[in-house]
């Protein structure tokens, strides 16, 4: 889907952190990736979002020169990843879906092993891993075993191993799944920190919210292929406008409701599997406030009522095509 | 929801989460592999069980062949003492070669093996850097058996000069079993696997060989076993070197061995690595 071409993408317009032309993976009989296309400009926070198994993990391996692509080819900042892996690891940094923190050794030490990797000797080497143990609130267990730590704590410290040298262009799969809410916002707060300092971040997620709220643009994958690619607004926009949701005090009523509703804008209307749940898709926002009238003119007692943008799922869906990741069922 | 407006990480954290700006040079290959190295050499702090394998257990395996069987099999415990020594000092080493293939098959498991390979360093540090690490446990268990032997009244007519280039030979191809180890890790992937196979291994491999009977006193088939196994051609160049009666032949035909070894299965392992 070709949606318009975004403000910040024309400003940057020079060198793109990172170009795929055609990537193509295939494990077995399973194409993993299906020919894949990718522009990211400079400085941005580029989501990749798509369901279990769309690929997303072995796209990111390709881009991050762990796995070879069967075709296409990767640029990171201007450099052939298979010409020149090598120069393109001094430029990126992965923390991938799995963990990978050494579990017998303390976060210290994990830490200080790739800052002496990455050329920082004695002193320097254990001095960054304590400002970054620091950082992610890990300074009181930087001693402990990695295996004594919670899948929060070893999130984090997987994090921090990423950036002991910032790079320039850093990779996440999945740098929220199986945090609580508060590490998630702190996850969002370092993403929009290393942007401001000019790193690129290409991230995946399953969840609709954290791309809306994270990501410049968005590339929408399902099956290996992008199916759309935007800003969140772009997205949301093609997918037109948002429902009127709304949930009746009492369960007897909902069936009236729903006659009002479909009468006011002659939509579709949904029965949520809440018995006292709602929704309807008007053509625009007048259509949507005549809706909310109609039900409080009809004496329908509402509890709660909202008037939204499509939501990442909507946009999903419609891309898709797939409905299993919702509960609601089409009422006639 | 959209972006929080307070951030739930301080302001002086974020400032401190990027570099100062002066990215260095990564590290070379030689001191990738050091870090590696020293890596491997951290979990004797952390497991100090491991350290146990390589000193107090072979003291137990000396002490007890000496005492409990040296005077079933040679008639007094001075005497194989002299014989079971060199093959102690075998099976002690060899116990120490499975760590770096332990290591290796417990990365794979986890994203550790992803995070290096992402790193600016040589792709064959983790496993030099591993192997290297063993050969110092090796050297550890070495010495600790020497050391007991001495005190037990191990004759070392060999001399200082014997007993140094019989640990270093016994280093030198506990290196090259580390090798066979690593290439096995990748294959089974699992830590319990790699420590399975490596133990009844080197079990199997010291019972058919000289390390503990005079292959003379064998049935012919076993013998035959026995004078093939390379392990075997190790315990008699050792006990050549510690006694003073070495033959130039048995040690090359070790240090063949060990090249052998190392030349199939390092680029075994490389390979293995480099596709997972
Ligand atoms: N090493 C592999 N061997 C065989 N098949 C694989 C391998 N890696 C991935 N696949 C297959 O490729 C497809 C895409 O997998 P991938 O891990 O990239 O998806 P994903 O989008 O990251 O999913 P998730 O959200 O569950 O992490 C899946 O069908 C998966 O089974
Ligand atoms: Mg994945």
């Amino acid at each position: 889907m070709e949606l318009g071409d975004d403000p910040a993408v024309a400003r940057e317009g020079d060198l793109p952190a990172i170009v795929a032309r055609g990537l193509v993976k295939r494990f077995d009989d399973v194409v993993a990736v299906d020919g894949l296309d990718l522009r990211v400009p400079r400085g941005m926070v580029y989501c990749l979002l798509g369901p279990n198994g769309a690929g997303k993990t072995t796209a990111v391996r390709m881009l991050a020169t762990l796995t070879a692509p069967d075709a296409g080819t990767v640029l990171i900042e201007g450099v052939d990843v298979r010409d020149d892996g090598a120069r393109v690891r001094r430029l990126i940094g992965l923390t991938g879906q799995l963990a990978s923190v050494d579990d017998a050794m303390s976060g210290e030490e994990n830490l200080v092993l790739i800052a002496r990797l990455l050329g920082l000797r004695g002193d320097r080497a254990r001095q960054r891993a304590r400002r970054l143990l620091a950082a992610f609130e890990l300074a009181d267990d930087a001693g402990r075993l990695v295996k004594t730590y919670s899948g929060g704590m070893r999130r984090r410290l997987d994090l921090a191993a990423s950036l002991v040298v910032t790079p320039r262009v850093l990779f996440l799969d999945e740098p929220t799944t199986g945090l609580d809410p508060v590490g998630r916002l702190r996850v969002w707060a370092v993403v929009r920190a290393l942007t401001r300092r000019g790193t690129t971040v290409l991230l995946t997620t399953q969840q609709l919210e954290e791309a809306d709220a994270l990501a410049h643009r968005i590339a929408v994958l399902d099956r290996g292929r992008v199916v759309a690619e935007g800003t969140p607004a772009q997205l949301k926009a093609s997918v037109g406008s948002g429902a009127v949701r709304v949930r009746v005090a009492d369960a007897d009523t909902r069936d009236a409701a729903a006659e009002l509703l479909a009468a006011a804008t002659g939509g579709e209307v949904t029965l949520g599997d809440d018995p006292l749940a709602l929704s309807v898709r008007p053509a625009g926002e007048r259509e949507a406030a005549r809706a909310l009238a109609a039900l409080t003119d009809g004496g329908v007692e509402l509890t709660e009522f909202s008037i939204g943008r499509p939501t990442l799922d909507e946009v999903f869906l419609a891309l898709t095509g797939r409905d299993e990741t919702t509960a609601e069922a089409v009422a006639a | 929801m959209k972006t929080p407006t307070s951030s739930p990480v301080a302001p002086t954290h974020v400032a401190d989460i990027v570099d100062d700006g002066t990215a260095p040079n990564p590290a070379g290959a030689v001191a990738a592999s050091a870090a590696f190295a020293w890596r491997g050499l951290l979990k004797i702090r952390h497991v100090p069980e491991q350290l146990v394998d390589a000193t107090i257990g072979p003291v137990l395996l000396l002490v007890s062949f000496t005492y409990l069987f040296g005077g079933a099999i040679d008639g007094s415990p001075g005497a194989y003492l002299q014989f079971v020594l060199p093959g102690v000092l075998v099976m002690a080493v060899l116990l120490t070669t499975p760590y770096a293939g332990i290591a290796l098959a417990a990365d794979r498991g986890r994203g550790v093996i992803d995070r290096f390979r992402s790193l600016p360093v040589w792709t064959g540090a983790p496993l030099v850097g591993g192997v290297a690490g063993d050969a110092v446990r090796s050297t550890l268990a070495a010495t600790t058996v020497v050391a007991v032997g001495l005190v037990l009244g191990f004759d070392a007519d060999g001399g200082v000069a014997g007993l140094l280039a019989g640990v270093a030979l016994v280093v030198i191809f506990a290196f090259a079993v580390s090798w066979i180890l690593t290439a096995c890790a990748l294959a089974l992937r699992s830590e319990s696997a790699v420590q399975g196979t490596g133990m009844t291994g080197v079990f199997l491999l010291v019972f058919l060989s000289n390390v503990f009977v005079d292959p003379a006193t064998l049935p012919a088939a076993l013998e035959t076993v026995v004078g093939l196994n390379p392990i075997s051609h190790l315990t008699t160049a050792v006990r050549g070197l510690l006694s003073g009666t070495s033959e130039a032949g048995d040690v090359v035909l070790v240090l063949v061995e060990a090249a052998a070894i190392t030349a199939l299965f390092a680029p075994l392992t490389w390979r293995g690595y480099r596709a997972s």
